[in-house]
């Protein structure tokens, strides 16, 4: 199996592109190009500001998938506790947002708050989010991070993985939602921080302000991206994808395995927890049923159906379960689910590589049956 | 002291759940390395046949007595459908396999609301189970003795099966070497099928345990497959002590902390201290040793 640095889209053995030099020098810009041109020129023209803000909401589940791809495509994690990084983000965010609602109308409590009484002060641990930088900038990034740091820390140093490390990222997610589903007086329990009127100064129930926000949300999505795609050619991109093909080999070489995960995994929460903090304004709810076990889970099967080790695939794939479940969920809960479960099944089981890879599959089959001896050895 | 016997206690009937829950899981995971989240579904899938044996048949104890074989043949079988169905082509792809049971695990929880419906239905216990004994100011709810005479009973079956019969000795020799076991001419997919048949049905006899705890419903078993899987992890996957040991001390644990605290806290509190037991032993309690470097 031969690590490829060819461009965007690739797994890791696709066979070699055949375009010529000059056009394959421009391919991945190319398609960076133009994904910009579509997600920030012509969405926002030809969407409804409904179907805009819709489409806002399944970006934010792409920002997800582009760690998911980072960590599990390329670095063998299976995340299936993104969801609490998620949450993380999104209650900073939406903790900050709660408080200048509240003090837009002079209050000094968010309204869940006063509801559920817990006497007139706010918890010591909310004060932080009074302040705009702090949980902008810091807290929906840093916190994610800082929390995925130690847990990290802990479980590959003392080289804890494969499923063992999938089982204690799941009960993660199980225990994060149930302590918030607990403190209810000081995170808004089962209901979560819902409600959220404006977002820095700017009143979200304003089509112009969503507009915005989907903006925000879509750069951010570009960016990152174009991030994980440096990140995934680098040096380190080929060390992760080694960790992952044969963690012992890469120790022998004298690196440290578990750095080198610890690394992936980190990068992945920060981009789930900016991905819940720009959910919050896009959607105006964060609640334990949005990151416990099953959305944790959901997090990764649109990379998988996508392609996990395939960047682009990972997002497309995001968005396409995404846009899949909102439209059938409501029509017909029970076929969502079914139709969920089955793309477990066919996706991860039969097709790995997801519909990234269906080009590489199809095209293999029929080289093998033309050629047995070159389709053998492709 | 009293307070302090009943929360050891509660603890320990909670353990005996998580021990029937987690007992199936230490013979499929242990052996094949098989993550299968279904496992909860076929918990569900006991619960739900001692429900329409229920309805079937008159008098909770009959029906209770016929429920524990009858779940176990239910639930086993679906095990050994599913190894048959998907689980054997993924063998060399243990994380792959925990998404795909996964997705197993959503279709068949839908099912089971389509057939039965959303809300959660409840059993009658058996008079015999409904009442409790006191000892020394101490209360043994009798449900919850059953349960625990009922774990202790599969612990055992389970162990002499391991030790002492040819199938357990083939089971023993595959967990160890799977590629010795097979050129001594041990057929290694059937030996996986019926540990998995096996590891299933214990699913199926701690879903008939959960309904003299409580009402049943779709959900029943994803409530769970979460903590034993735990379980599995903490005890080590090489042999049963294991997983006995961890399931009563993690039922303690949690009661105990609950008690004291709030039932959020304790979750949160229980993890926090799997991940620095895992710190001292990273491989759970009991391991196989081997000379493998993975």
């Amino acid at each position: 199996m031969t690590t490829t640095t060819s461009p965007a889209g690739t797994t890791a053995t696709e066979p070699p592109v055949t375009a010529p030099p000059f056009l394959e020098r421009f391919r991945v810009p190319g398609a960076f190009l133009l994904g910009a041109v579509l997600l920030l020129g012509i969405a926002p023209l030809v969407l409804s500001d409904f179907r805009l803000n819709l489409l806002a909401k399944y970006l934010c589940y792409a920002v997800v998938a582009v760690g998911v791809s980072l960590a599990w495509g390329r670095g063998g994690l299976l995340v299936l506790g993104q969801g609490v990084f998620f949450g993380l983000g999104g209650y900073a965010m939406a903790m900050h947002l709660k408080l200048a609602d509240a003090a837009v109308t002079g209050q000094t409590l968010p309204d869940f708050m006063q509801l559920y009484g817990t006497g007139d002060a706010l918890p010591w641990w909310w004060k932080p989010f009074a302040d705009p930088a702090f949980a902008a900038l810091a807290a929906t990034v840093l916190l994610p991070m800082a929390v995925a740091t130690l847990l990290g820390f802990f479980v590959f140093r003392r080289r804890v993985k494969g499923a063992y490390f999938a089982i204690l990222s799941q009960a993660l997610a199980a225990a994060f939602a149930v302590w918030l589903v607990g403190q209810q007086a000081t995170t808004g329990g089962t209901n979560g921080l819902t409600d959220i009127q404006g977002f820095f100064g700017y009143d979200l129930d304003d089509p112009v302000n969503q507009r915005m926000v989907y903006l925000i949300v879509a750069g951010v999505l570009l960016l990152l991206m174009a991030a994980a795609r440096q990140l995934f050619v680098s040096r380190y991109g080929e060390l992760l994808v080694a960790v992952r093909d044969s963690e012992e080999r890469v120790r022998f070489l004298g690196y440290n395995p578990a750095n080198v995960k610890l690394v992936a995994y980190v990068v992945a929460a920060g981009m789930a927890g900016l991905a819940g903090a720009l959910f919050v304004p896009a959607v105006g709810i964060i609640s334990p049923a949005l990151i416990g076990i099953v959305p944790s889970i959901g997090f990764v099967i649109g990379a998988a159906v996508g392609g996990r080790a395939s960047l682009l695939g990972a997002v497309l794939g995001a968005v396409a379960v995404a846009w899949t479940q909102s439209t059938l969920s409501d029509a017909y809960p029970a076929a969502w689910t079914y139709l969920q479960g089955l793309l477990f099944v066919v996706a991860v089981g039969f097709l790995p590589g997801g519909l990234a890879s269906l080009v590489t599959v199809l095209r293999r089959k029929r080289r093998t049956t033309h050629d047995p001896v070159t389709g053998g050895a492709a | 002291m009293t307070v302090v016997l009943n929360q050891s206690f509660t603890g320990i009937s909670i353990g005996a759940v998580l021990l029937l829950i987690a007992l199936g899981l230490t013979l499929t995971f242990g052996q094949m390395g098989v993550i299968n989240m279904a496992h909860g579904e076929f918990i569900m899938a006991g619960a739900y046949t001692t429900y329409v044996l229920q309805q079937a048949v008159s008098g909770a104890g009959v029906s209770l007595l016929v429920a524990l074989p009858l779940a176990f043949l239910v639930a086993g079988a679906m095990g050994a459908l599913l190894e048959w169905l998907l689980i054997r082509r993924l063998y060399t792809r243990p994380l792959d396999t925990l998404l795909v049971t996964w997705g197993v695990s959503l279709m068949l929880q839908q099912l089971a609301r389509d057939v039965f419906g959303a809300p959660n239905v409840q059993t009658a216990a058996p008079d015999l189970l409904t009442g409790h004994i006191t000892v020394g100011g101490v209360t043994f709810a009798n449900n919850r003795l059953f349960i625990l005479g009922l774990a202790l009973l599969c612990v055992l079956a389970l162990t002499l099966i391991l030790r002492l019969t040819p199938l357990g000795r083939r089971i023993r020799a595959v967990v160890q070497n799977r590629d010795l076991a097979e050129v001594s001419g041990i057929a290694t997919g059937r030996v996986d099928r019926t540990t998995f048949f096996i590891g299933s049905g214990l699913a199926g006899v701690a879903g008939v345990a959960l309904t003299l705890v409580g009402p049943i419903g779709p959900t029943t078993g994803t409530n769970y497959i979460v903590d034993a899987f735990l379980v599995v992890v903490v005890g080590g996957i090489a042999q049963l002590k294991g997983s006995v040991i961890t399931a009563f001390a993690l039922g303690v644990l949690q009661s105990v902390l609950e008690y004291s605290t709030t039932v959020s806290v304790a979750k949160v509190v229980v993890l926090v201290a799997i991940v620095v037991f895992l710190q001292w032993r990273p491989q759970g309690l009991y391991t196989l040793r081997t000379r493998s470097l993975a």
